[in-house]
């Protein structure tokens, strides 16, 4: 009896691509895709992309964890998450380009909604900063308004919802050494070197 | 609250319900069903309470959209039959077995399905369907020895 129901279980039905794309169209028909993700492959690793209407609201490498970024998100903005890599060509293409060395800024809309107070204020600015340059811990702390807001700086940068569009990865210590980076130093090596190329 | 993200949820129970609604409905429905299935599940999956059983919650929304499908086609002058197959999974395809589920009553295919498909105990699916769990468990019993004179299928041993 049991390989009976094996029979229906392995059975082949439809198409699962299609139907979830499906799923996808009209769930954002409806407004009920509050956040739609995407992983894309890159020079730093496979990034975990993530947007609400508004924008793109999340950028994670995957030393961060991306089922750890999911729930976060689920429970920070909705539960309403789905795959949907459609919603993400425009993006995808301009991290293709900005890997290349073609791109220098980016223009997607943004969702900063994660990033509140301070460390918006620190987000606002580090989309200053141009391609190739850096700045200090303390340069963007001075820029940001609160000169004495070092260590304040430094958690902003951390915890930047969007690394790489916004590039946190541009803010290096005031001995030239890289400091901490959400995808890891070396991550952050390879962004600096490819920008100063 | 639930934080689980929504597309977990498809992920794991995403077949289970295209089972039931293939076995409720037939293949012709299916895919619509289980695409309405997922979009209402969607809607109110914020307000499910987070010790909520997933599984069950499923089932019972897939069972409403199969009712309004069925009042719908009932509706219908002339009735629609099967679509034909679509075109590469014809090799994958024996209908034998899912023919005789179709031509179960009512009673006995839902019961089939909710038990042995989605794997839901009687007293579950009695909530969904209505009647005792003891009436689930006899239509799925006798449902089952229905299904048992198209089993074992060609080429296949007992």
């Amino acid at each position: 009896m049991t390989d009976m129901f094996q029979f229906f279980t392995n059975e082949v039905l439809l198409d699962p691509n299609v139907m979830h794309e499906r799923l996808v169209a009209d769930a954002a028909s409806q407004g009920l895709l509050d956040v739609a993700y995407h992983v894309v492959d890159s020079p730093v690793g496979p990034l975990l992309l993530a947007a609400t209407e508004q924008g793109l609201v999340k950028v994670a490498f995957d030393r961060q964890d991306h089922d750890a970024v999911l729930a976060e998100l689920a429970a920070a903005i909705s539960p309403r998450i789905l795959r949907a890599p459609s919603r993400f060509e425009e993006v995808t293409r301009q991290l293709e380009e900005y890997f290349t060395g073609e791109r220098h800024t980016f223009e997607v809309p943004l969702d900063l909604r994660l990033a509140r107070g301070f460390r918006r204020a620190v987000l606002d600015h580090l989309a200053e900063i141009a391609y190739g340059n850096t700045e200090s811990y303390a340069q963007v702390a001075a820029a940001a308004g609160s000169p004495k807001a070092v260590r304040a700086v430094g958690t902003a940068c951390a915890l930047n919802p969007l690394p790489v569009v916004v590039p946190c990865h541009r803010v290096v210590r005031s001995d030239g050494s890289y400091g901490q980076y959400a995808g890891g130093e070396e991550a952050k090596r390879v962004l600096l070197t490819m920008e100063a190329a | 609250m639930i934080v689980k993200p929504f597309e977990q949820v498809v992920a794991e129970h995403g077949p289970m319900v295209l089972r039931v609604c293939r076995a409720v409905l037939g293949s012709a429905d299916a895919e619509d069903a289980w695409s309405e299935t997922f979009l209402a599940a969607l809607k109110a999956y914020p307000e499910l309470p987070a010790d909520a059983n997933v599984q069950a919650w499923l089932v019972t929304i897939a069972h409403r959209k199969a009712v309004d499908v069925t009042r719908a086609q009932a509706r219908r002058p002339v009735p629609v039959g099967d679509v034909p197959d679509r075109p590469g999974r014809t090799d994958a395809w024996n209908g034998e077995l899912w023919d005789a589920l179709a031509r179960l009553p009512d009673k006995q295919r839902l019961a089939v399905a909710y038990h042995y498909l989605a794997g839901l105990p009687y007293r579950e699916i009695a909530e969904i369907t209505g009647g005792t769990a003891e009436a689930a468990r006899r239509a799925a019993a006798d449902g089952v020895k229905a299904l048992r004179a198209c089993y074992p299928l060609e080429g296949a041993h007992s």
